[in-house]
């Protein structure tokens, strides 16, 4: 192939991880709530297009990029809580297929909505002025923007890592979803702690909506492809684990990268085609608990 | 003395004609008469108004509302009015193949325009040819000037990829250079649109680098840029539409491709430019079959968007509305000519029209009914717009010319 050099395959493997950490963020929310909760949440692509929505709403306000960032969470997270509080909880102890089904309904009805208020065209993004361009990287020139996503990707693994293998807060979040029944006894408020934890997921994917806004405007249909590359994600890293999502998510985009290089119709497949390969040698994932879909 | 003794003594022979006749049409059975000749003239329209092309069949409605509300006022066709019968095709062709049958099977419609893919317009097209109904389609294809798909019963008011990519690459090729890198959504359009180009450039001796598919529905296109960029093209080609177009011309962007790549486009839409911000599309040279700031230059697309705007509330129409406008237009005017709705009649005064509706002159050619017509070279602007609406500069007219048309030959019409 022409113009093949070692530059240009570093740059795209560079490509792949800035891809990969969008990724990341939205599959470590799904496998928070999974891997706590035990709820496959349909609806996070859902949460991840509200997220630019309500971005969109603070940037029309007179608002900024960086307001938003802050904004954007703490409103989807609290419509999160909200959702968990009324739709999720009564279903609770009643099989993985319910919660299952009625965030998948709650999707189309979030899609539907945000087409009455906002109109189905969809609209364009601008990147913050301060992240705008390209900059020389050493192999090639990379947008400033993707590099921003990179760094808060970082922080914000970092941050939930933090937070949950630090706090005492996150200790019994990580108990609870060991046993739940035990941590009740200890004198825990276990349904508190999932309200929390549904919240956090909700607002991360959030996040990711906003982040990804820049690059590909907001519209209402933007949660359903990324929703399942989140899934494939989250199944090769190990439903419920946090480093496999991360490793896992960072994997996906250099693989879909590297393949975008040489046979450019085969990207989106080859994200499944890996899924395929990981499952047939590890069926659990690369972190996963075996028997936990059970 | 014999004149006393008739019982119509005294009437006037035309005065009774007279009086019977007002007698007989107050009858019911002459009201029948007066109505069968009153019919209103339906014209079916398919188009998606639901699903990703919403906005833009909404506007085709609109202007094609105009044309059927200028034809009512100048007094129908010897008084018959017109009725247009929009329908939700779904941009689906099995669904718009169901309600052009519909149209033509339950309502009676006496043609169908419509349509806004190429997939659904062959299906429509297949149902008219077959029930004897004129089509007259209003989205880009070229398969449908085809021999294969074609009937007498078919008509195109849109441009074909041929034309648009052809007045593309003829004003690109010459300015910007001969190195290309197509970067082409995965499906027909793209296809069609690379022959185009293609076609256009063997004059200039073009040199494809590349020619990079891409899936329909692709979000992200950072994958494929860092490569584009290392190829250092003159030309970066993006064949895509909607979305696809809107996230590919942002990203470039943003990649720094702008730099040294001028990015060109076959199809340069208003509503993507609106859609996708100034930002993204700055710079980018496409065509269009029609852009409102042509009415500085040309007097019938002022009327045309002056009347839009006053039906509308001040909006203008955009590329493919104004299609729909053209495409229901001809057909009425073809009516009124022949002073008939018989298809039979009607296809013979499609064929004579020479018109300017609200793009300058146009005729359908005889062997394919392909209209003949400007594609228009337009650069999208980010600075010096005089209001929301002014996002393009027109920079260059390909005139109407069956050159820049492929041969009745090579689409296999016999002579």
């Amino acid at each position: 192939m022409a113009g093949l050099s070692y530059d240009l395959i570093a740059l795209q493997l560079f490509t792949g991880l800035a891809l990969g950490a969008i990724y990341v963020l939205l599959a470590i929310g799904l496998s928070l709530i999974f891997g706590m909760l035990t709820v496959v949440n349909f609806a996070h692509g859902a949460f991840f297009m509200l997220g630019a929505y309500v971005g969109l709403t603070v940037l029309d306000h007179g608002g900024n990029f960086w307001l938003a960032l802050v904004v954007v969470p703490l409103v989807v997270g609290g419509f999160g809580l909200a959702v968990e509080r009324v739709l999720v909880r009564p279903l609770y102890g009643r099989g993985i297929d319910y919660p299952l089904l009625l965030t998948f309904g709650l999707s189309y009805v979030l899609v539907e909505l945000v087409r009455i208020v906002f109109g189905t065209t969809g609209y364009p993004v601008d990147t913050p002025d301060l992240l705008q361009g390209a900059t020389d990287i050493g192999i090639g020139y990379f947008p400033l923007y993707r590099l921003f996503i990179m760094a808060a990707t970082a922080v914000i693994l970092i941050a939930l890592w933090y937070f949950l293998e630090r706090t005492r807060y996150g200790l019994i979040i990580r108990a609870g979803a060991r046993d739940p029944q035990i941590v009740q006894v200890l004198g825990v408020n276990v349904a508190r702690v999932w309200l929390l934890v549904f919240g956090l997921g909700c607002a991360i994917a959030a996040l990711a909506g906003l982040m990804a806004a820049p690059l590909q405007g907001a519209n209402p249909e933007m949660g359903g492809p990324i929703l399942a590359e989140a899934f494939v994600v989250t199944v090769v890293g190990g439903m419920g684990s946090l480093m496999g999502a991360v490793l896992a998510g960072l994997l996906v985009g250099c693989v879909v990268s590297l393949i975008s290089l040489f046979e450019p119709e085969m990207a989106k497949v080859s994200i499944f085609a890996l899924m395929a390969l990981v499952l047939l040698i590890r069926p659990q994932g690369f972190f996963g608990r075996a028997g936990l879909m059970s | 003395m014999t004149d006393i003794t008739t019982p119509f003594a005294g009437i006037d022979r035309r005065k009774f004609l007279g009086t019977a006749g007002l007698a007989v049409a107050a009858s019911p059975f002459a009201i029948n008469i007066a109505r069968a000749q009153e019919a209103t003239i339906k014209i079916g329209f398919p188009v998606p108004l639901t699903g990703p092309y919403g906005t833009e069949a909404q506007n085709q409605v609109r202007a094609a509302q105009v044309a059927i509300a200028e034809f009512n006022e100048a007094g129908g066709l010897n008084g018959r009015q017109a009725e247009l019968l929009v329908r939700d095709d779904k941009l689906n062709p099995g669904e718009g193949a169901t309600r052009a049958l519909e149209l033509i099977e339950n309502d009676k419609v006496n043609f169908i325009v419509g349509s806004l893919s190429a997939a659904v317009q062959l299906a429509v097209n297949n149902v008219t040819k077959q029930r004897k109904v004129i089509y007259n389609s209003i989205s880009q294809s070229d398969a449908i000037n085809e021999a294969a798909d074609f009937s007498p019963y078919t008509f195109h008011e849109a441009l074909n990829p041929h034309m648009t990519a052809g007045a593309v690459g003829r004003y690109a090729f010459p300015k910007y250079g001969k190195k290309v890198v197509f970067l082409t959504a995965d499906y027909a359009y793209g296809y069609e649109m690379v022959r185009g180009f293609q076609a256009a450039g063997k004059a200039f001796n073009i040199e494809v680098l590349a020619d990079i598919r891409h899936p329909l529905g692709t979000t992200d296109f950072s994958t494929l840029l860092p490569r584009i960029m290392s190829l250092k093209p003159d030309i970066l080609c993006i064949i895509n539409f909607g979305r696809d177009q809107q996230i590919a011309m942002k990203q470039a962007t943003d990649f720094g491709v702008k730099k040294s790549i001028q990015i060109i486009t076959p199809i340069l839409l208003y509503s993507a430019r609106v859609a996708g911000g100034p930002q993204a599309f700055d710079g980018v040279v496409g065509g269009t079959s029609y852009y409102w700031g042509l009415e500085d230059k040309v007097p019938t697309a002022k009327a045309f968007n002056d009347r839009f705007r006053k039906m509308y509330s001040g909006a203008v129409p955009t590329d493919y509305g104004a299609m729909g406008y053209a495409g229901v237009r001809t057909l009425l005017m073809a009516a009124k000519n022949a002073g008939s709705t018989d298809a039979e009649k009607v296809i013979p005064a499609m064929e004579a029209l020479k018109y300017d509706y609200y793009k300058g002159p146009e005729y359908y050619r005889k062997c394919d009914h392909q209209a003949v017509q400007s594609v228009f070279i337009i650069q999208s602007k980010s600075k010096d717009m005089k209001n929301a609406d002014d996002v393009f500069d027109v920079v260059a007219t390909d005139a109407p010319n069956e050159a820049n048309l492929r041969s009745c030959e090579e689409l296999g019409h016999k002579a």
